[in-house]
């Protein structure tokens, strides 16, 4: 799960990491109730499940009621990067020294925790050159080398200490939270001294969800996706019009890359796990019914030890059923090929031996 | 390190023929093992015993004998490999019995494993001296001899090969046209979908790489981690020259999109296509635009 700054922040006040004075909400009666709460001046943030929203424009300053009515409508209504905002975050301005960078991530090649820190802070870490590293096994950051890595960064005495407890806090936010990511990013030193985590993105394991109700307060999904969760399929939603469906994330992400490469748009990345059945087929067209936007349905499945013809009834039974009426082109790997492609001869579904045909079927039908 | 060949075939006896070595199922009772566990037996996989608590005595299909524990099948059995099909939330003690009790070769089959109970086996793992491959892995594959996973039989056929897959359907879908190719398999491993993998692209690399019957490999693998850029770099690095194909999905994915696997996820450029395709082009290993090109550009490289 991605976490929004605001929830973030909360886990960091939590864990007993200081952050600046903020109030979240979703609409602008609760939002002027936290500008009267909170002060004149103070920024204006947009929660998104995406980084860049500073260079977007997703961040105001704000001074005064005026500029509060007119900002906050503009903000609540913004996209980034095909994001909608999920919330705002009124927060006190502070002043800054200096702009610090803390995370504590999950280093997937090495297989352990890594601590990175740098003391060029406030912009993607990726293009800071300065940085410390440090493996830390499963996350336990003991107080040498949380030193260590203060010292590397160049704080001293109380700015060194103020590290110190914050780094173990995170740490212990990482392991408890089974976070990915724990970003403090920038982490400032104010000008009276004190350390102060100024945004902050926190990523957790959706698979250890089922030991963290405490976060299920956090999880943001459409009802699409809620769906296609029970189903137990992993669905991405996107602008475009065509529906790519699958078996397998490989096999699925490879189709969506072909009908991108060919002009096509995709509306989905929809994939129904490793099997293929009627019933899962038939969900899945069942989720897709309910995006007007989508013009085509691409179906590519690896049926292995499935035949074709009992997918080939899941499209019967939804043109049936009236479940849909746009045409699907699919892709069926497996046995009982001919047969199927007979039983499905005067319906909307074409049958294709190749998904590059499947594909260019799909894309002129969409672009029409 | 622990060698899979050995673990997997054995050595050849003098009737020129490779061990059948002993499987054990571990979940054999459930809906998912019992399946497979009959899809293995048809490939003609040796499954000595079954493990699921609380059924000990029991037999599956009438045949084979379930246990209690993994500790108790392997008294009996003296079996190194194990395949697991319990649920993820189970897992961590499912693997930790069978590595205590001596399995060699874990193949972990269940997806969304929490990575903290992952990286946990793989600390276990690493003390044993045992190999895990997975989680959310289809298995590993020596066509002809030896099928321990939940991959179809029909795309395989024996050769000299090695395909490394972190997804399954596309390593079913690319093997099936190197098959059609004329290009049978020594050997195909699922690496899995996971953010965290018991045996990285890496480690599969190094497993099979010094195979005397191997002349050629196909890397399939996808968006999120690095772990294909450390491949790349380690070929370079050792100067291995038998021909290497790849396959990168995820191309046209949206960063910071969890795309159906855990693992496949861009963050910045962190996990990025253009960053392993890149790296594949630095160790001189063409990567196909398509599934269906992996054969073509194979055949090109050993100049047939």
């Amino acid at each position: 799960m991605r976490l929004l700054e605001y929830q973030a922040k909360e886990l960091f006040k939590e864990f007993g990491i200081k952050t600046p004075p903020s109030i979240s909400s979703k609409d602008i009666e609760k939002g002027r109730k936290d500008a009267k709460e909170l002060g004149y001046p103070f920024v204006i943030k947009v929660q998104v499940p995406v980084g860049g929203r500073g260079k977007a424009g997703g961040i105001q300053k704000c001074n005064s009621d005026d500029e509060f009515e007119l900002k906050y409508p503009q903000l609540l209504n913004m996209s980034i990067k095909g994001e909608k905002t999920r919330a705002i975050l009124l927060e006190k301005m502070a002043d800054i020294e200096k702009e610090l960078y803390l995370s504590l991530f999950l280093n997937r090649s090495k297989r352990c925790y890594t601590i990175i820190a740098s003391s060029e802070g406030g912009v993607e870490i990726e293009s800071v050159k300065n940085q410390t590293i440090r493996e830390v096994g499963l996350g336990d950051v003991d107080a040498q080398t949380a030193k260590e890595v203060a010292n590397e960064i160049g704080l001293k005495d109380l700015q060194e200490e103020q590290f110190v407890e914050m780094l173990q806090k995170l740490s212990k936010l990482t392991i408890e939270k089974e976070a990915e990511l724990a970003e403090i990013n920038p982490l400032a030193i104010l000008k009276d001294g004190t350390l102060i985590a100024l945004d902050g993105k926190v990523m957790t394991d959706d698979n250890s969800n089922f030991r963290h109700e405490e976060l299920q307060q956090y999880q943001e999904r459409s009802e699409l996706e809620e769906q296609a969760e029970k189903s137990g399929f992993s669905l991405v939603e996107l602008e475009g019009n065509i529906a790519v469906i699958g078996n397998g994330a490989g096999l699925v992400m490879s189709t969506f890359d072909l009908v991108t490469d060919n002009g096509g748009r995709p509306a989905t990345f929809l994939d129904v796990g490793g099997g293929a059945t009627t019933e899962t087929v038939y969900e899945a067209l069942t989720l897709i019914s309910k995006m007007k936007r989508v013009k085509g349905i691409l179906v590519n499945l690896y049926g292995g030890i499935v035949k074709t013809t009992t997918v080939a009834e899941a499209f019967i039974q939804a043109y049936d059923n009236k479940l849909i009426d746009i045409p699907v082109f699919a892709r069926l790997m497996g046995t009982e090929s001919e047969k199927a492609k007979e039983m499905l001869k005067d319906t909307k579904t074409k049958m294709f031996d190749s998904i590059e045909d499947a594909i260019n079927g799909v894309v002129m039908e969409t672009n029409k | 390190m622990t060698n899979i060949y050995e673990i997997l075939r054995g050595k050849k006896g003098a009737d020129g023929n490779y061990q059948r070595k002993s499987v054990i199922v571990q979940g054999i009772t459930g809906k998912y093992g019992s399946t497979h566990t009959k899809l293995m037996l048809d490939y003609g996989t040796n499954i000595v015993a079954g493990v699921t608590p609380g059924k000990a005595g029991q037999r599956f299909e009438d045949k084979i004998p379930i246990y209690d524990s993994v500790k108790d099948a392997v008294e009996a059995t003296g079996a190194e490999i194990s395949i697991i099909f319990v649920p993820a939330r189970f897992f961590l003690g499912a693997a930790k019995d069978a590595l205590e009790s001596g399995i060699k070769l874990l193949v972990a089959i269940p997806e969304h494993v929490p990575i903290r109970d992952t990286m946990k086996v793989i600390e276990l793992a690493k003390e044993k001296n045992a190999i895990m491959i997975g989680p959310n892995t289809p298995g590993v594959i020596v066509p002809g001899l030896i099928k321990i996973g939940i991959m179809p039989a029909t795309p395989f056929s024996a050769g000299k090969v090695a395909v490394l897959s972190k997804s399954g359907t596309l390593l079913y879908e690319i093997s099936n046209n190197l098959t059609s190719a004329g290009f049978g398999q020594n050997i195909t491993i699922g690496i899995g979908g996971d953010p965290v993998n018991g045996t990285r692209m890496i480690d599969a690399f190094d497993m099979v790489k010094d195979d005397p019957e191997l002349d050629a490999m196909v890397i399939v693998g996808e968006i999120g981690g690095d772990s294909e850029e450390i491949l790349a770099q380690h070929i370079i690095d050792i100067g291995f020259s038998k021909p290497i194909v790849g396959y990168i999905a995820g191309r046209q994915a949206p960063k910071e999109k969890r795309m159906g696997h855990a693992g496949a996820i861009v963050m910045g450029n962190y996990g990025s296509a253009e960053s392993k395709i890149s790296m594949f082009a630095k160790a001189n290993i063409p990567v196909a635009k398509r599934p269906g090109e992996v054969a073509v550009l194979l055949a090109g490289k050993m100049n047939i």
